[in-house]
């Protein structure tokens, strides 16, 4: 197999035992790689039912098949798959940087992690030598110094790791996995799973030629793209980056403030993306491989949080910032490195806090249960304080957010319910639902739970193509190849910031595969592919007793919480009636029933007959239930 | 015959340089038809996010490693300054890379013999590293023309000094 590394490793925490198998063609052409095979490995080697936290829960670390070549983006990313902690449902997670490259030149396309090692370890991968190491001495290290210390006591400068923080060993239901100090397997508590098997880091070193099927085509395809990346494609990215959403979204009305009490925040300007750019950003870096650049790295001039140095892009910035009423971008550069440092995702943490300071406002927790922070909107110190707590888990408050807003809410008790914003128990991403309602739709479908990642669905509401306010007939079949679009993305492991460089959109992913992988590829089949990633995920979904209608909502604010600001987005909610209607929208669209699961005849037209005994019983249930309700409606007439 | 101060070599700008390591990638595809960073005659290294630098032959005058080989495997070309490795003499025993002060002379991975950047002195257009570098941060320049660079940015610099200063006094 060209570009491909054709081996499966199997590591088994629990005995020790390590195996390699082949990865089929057939496999590899069904699924891609990355996302789309990881969850196919994820849907045929986890027990159904078995807990995010069970060593019997796979955690799944893919390449896609462009990992290793010059190929811009694709030559430099990996993904994690395994059950969510946060969602019960697939959890997916895609990572730049320079770990990926190493990983595939060590001879892999996936590692499925099993069980769980007697003591902390760590997992290091020299080519074909796999061993499996006592990591007693990185506990509670930060993500960086075991970066560091790994480098150090394997003496190689050049080993790439991948790790947890404390926030991951503490079992943080939206804990990450971090490369390359910054770069983050972020969303949806894979580095929880990763410490509930003991296992602080994978290091890999590898040494193998990555060989691509028509050399001189494949060279002529990448030089094509990195001509196009110096262009106005990737300009957003080069230059403010995507903190110029700050201004652009506060002018839409859809810059979430206070937890999504506002929809425009007072305090915009001063954390703005131009703001950033003037003051903080020292340098603009990159990942290996590519030719855009969009690390923006900032550094704190002065002030208590001095030296302070991250890099920040808007989803991070906006949920430490403006979600929380925070204002000083001092304060949210230093939240950002800790963040980074515990392991945490940068989303779901700020929206966890504005969820405990809106709490807290309410008056549904004291300041005793907050061992004394003053958590009010807008405290920059209450906000480093806390992220502190909860990557420590530290006081109850601490250990309670630690597990995401939607399980803290319950142990908070009382009217906490009401607050928190998260969609199947991951955190919202920095787009106010409310007046950007195609989002509202397309989040609440995400089988990953709330995510801009999946479809898109924000990009025809921010670009004017669809009047926002409004969910109407049409919506739910717009989101829907966009979405099939996004699975052959994180499949290939293309970055989403290069996704304007294929202006011939699937005909050049499609050559951007066969001349890799020399394995034929119609920009037809790609969109296939995507609706089978689509599907799959989906019935992992309802395996897990996680996939049916009654998990693709809104928040509570989102539904109930009218804009206040004065002008066109004045009292503005997304009210179930035209959130049901959008899914029923979207079911009809992708040929599922109208309980959102997908029918016999689907599967079958996507290769995925095998799995049809998931949705069998549910299938009939639902049709049941439909002539009741039609017969009812009759009855009434 | 050329100068030695005439002699090019392939060197990175830090300002520029961002580690991306497009570098590598394009070394080992001029010169191996592969995707291999540790076949590469030219290695980036990041020391944190903002420090990176791409380093490679300098082509020195009267160079350390050709002085540390034992089994004189190691020689200089008149013309270009480019080391020539004889890989039948060389035995891999890594005299060179010790002796090298820029981590220039690296050791194949598969061979078990050192190697170093030629120039691509093959490639009618010259270093593939420089020509795919996204940055601009690599140049094949002479030791004069690097001298140059670095003075007429000082006294640019300079000057915009001087004048930012007149204008605040104003």
């Amino acid at each position: 197999m060209f570009a491909y590394a054709g081996k499966i490793l199997r590591v088994d925490l629990t005995t020790g035992k390590i195996s390699t198998e082949p990865l089929s063609e057939k496999l590899a052409k069904e699924y891609i790689g990355g996302i789309g095979l990881g969850i196919k490995l994820l849907m045929d080697n986890s027990r159904p039912g078995a807990d995010a936290f069970d060593p019997d829960n796979p955690l799944i670390y893919m390449t896609g098949p462009l990992s290793g070549t010059l190929g811009p983006t694709g030559g430099n990313s990996y993904a994690v798959v395994s059950k969510s902690p946060a969602t019960g449902g697939v959890a997916n997670a895609e990572s730049h940087g320079f770990f990926g490259p190493d990983f595939k030149r060590a001879g892999y396309d996936a590692i499925i992690i099993t069980g769980k090692a007697p003591v902390l370890s760590y997992l290091w991968i020299d080519d074909d030598k796999v061993e499996i190491r006592n990591g007693e001495h990185l506990k509670y290290k930060t993500t960086n110094e075991t970066d560091h210390t790994l480098r150090e006591e394997l003496g190689d400068f050049y080993i790439r790791v991948s790790a947890i923080g404390e926030a991951g060993e503490k079992l943080c239901r939206f804990a990450a996995i971090i490369n390359d100090e910054f770069r983050a397997i972020g969303r949806a508590g894979l580095g929880g799973v990763m410490g509930s098997k003991n296992l602080k880091a994978v290091a890999v070193r590898g040494t193998r030629d990555v060989n691509v099927a028509d050399f001189e085509g494949f060279k002529e395809f990448i030089k094509m793209i990195y001509e196009r990346m110096k262009g106005p494609a990737t300009k957003k990215y080069k230059t403010l980056g995507t903190p110029e959403n700050v201004l652009v979204l506060n002018s839409l009305n859809a810059l979430a403030t206070n937890n999504f009490s506002n929809s425009q925040f007072e305090g915009a300007e001063k954390v703005s993306g131009e703001w950033l750019n003037e003051h903080y950003v020292k340098k603009i870096v990159g990942c290996a491989t590519c030719g855009m650049r969009c690390d923006h790295i900032a550094v704190v001039p002065e002030g208590p949080y001095k030296g302070s140095t991250s890099r920040l892009e808007f989803e991070c910035l906006w949920s430490m910032g403006p979600l929380c009423g925070v204002d000083r971008l001092d304060a949210i550069i230093e939240a950002m490195r800790i963040v980074n440092e515990y392991g945490m995702d940068g989303i779901s943490i700020g929206v966890v806090v504005a969820f405990a300071m809106d709490c807290y406002e309410n008056g549904v927790i004291t300041k005793e249960q907050t061992d004394g922070i003053d958590l009010r909107f807008g405290n920059a110190e209450a906000l480093i304080e806390i992220i502190h707590k909860i990557g420590k888990r530290e006081g109850w408050l601490g250990n309670a957010l630690a597990e995401g807003s939607a399980k803290a809410a319950e142990i908070i008790g009382g009217d906490a319910w009401k607050y928190p914003c998260h969609i199947k128990g991951l955190e919202l991403p920095g787009y106010d639902l409310r007046t950007l309602k195609t989002a509202a739709l397309g989040f609440s479908v995400s089988f990953r739970g709330a995510c801009h990642l999946r479809n898109g669905a924000y990009s025809p509401d921010v670009k004017g193509k669809v009047n926002r306010f409004k969910i109407e007939p049409g919506r739910g079949k717009m989101i829907v190849p966009d979405g099939h679009t996004y699975n052959v993305i994180d499949s290939m492991i293309l970055c989403k910031f290069s996704r304007g460089t294929y202006y011939d959109g699937n005909k050049d992913l499609a050559n951007y595969y066969t001349l890799a992988t020399g394995i034929p590829m119609e920009p037809d089949e790609l969109m296939v592919i995507g609706e089978r990633i689509e599907n799959l995920a989906r019935l992992f979904n309802i395996r897990e007793g996680k996939g049916t209608r009654e998990y693709d909502t809104l928040p509570w604010k989102i539904k109930n919480c009218p804009v206040p600001e004065d002008g066109p987005a004045k009292g503005m909610v997304v009210s179930d009636e035209e959130h049901q209607l959008g899914l029923d929208d979207y079911y009809a669209a992708r040929g599922w029933d109208s309980n959102g699961v997908p029918t016999i005849e689907k599967l079958e037209s996507l290769g995925l007959g095998e799995y049809a005994y998931i949705v069998k019983d549910q299938l009939k249930k639902d049709k049941e239930k439909d002539a009741a309700k039609t017969a009812a409606k009759g009855g009434e007439a | 015959m050329v100068r030695a101060q005439d002699r090019k070599f392939v060197s990175a700008d830090p300002e520029k340089c961002i580690g991306c390591v497009v570098c590598e990638y394009a070394c080992s595809m001029a010169n191996d038809q592969t995707f291999n960073p540790n076949k590469s005659r030219i290695r980036a290294l990041r020391l944190g996010p903002i420090n990176n630098i791409a380093v490679a032959c300098r082509h020195c005058e009267d160079p350390a490693c050709v002085a540390a080989c034992p089994r004189d495997a190691l020689r200089q070309e008149e013309d270009t300054g480019i080391i020539v490795v004889d890989e039948d003499a060389c035995d891999g025993c890594a005299w060179c890379i010790s002796a090298c002060p820029f981590g220039a002379m690296l050791m194949h991975p598969e061979k078990k013999v050192v190697f170093t950047c030629n120039s691509c002195k093959d490639q009618p257009d010259g270093p593939q590293c420089v020509k795919w570098c996204p940055e601009e941060a690599l140049t094949f320049v002479t030791a004069q023309q690097l001298a140059q660079k670095s003075r007429i940015t000082a006294v640019k610099n300079l000057f915009q000094e001087a004048k930012e200063k007149k204008a605040e006094s104003k």
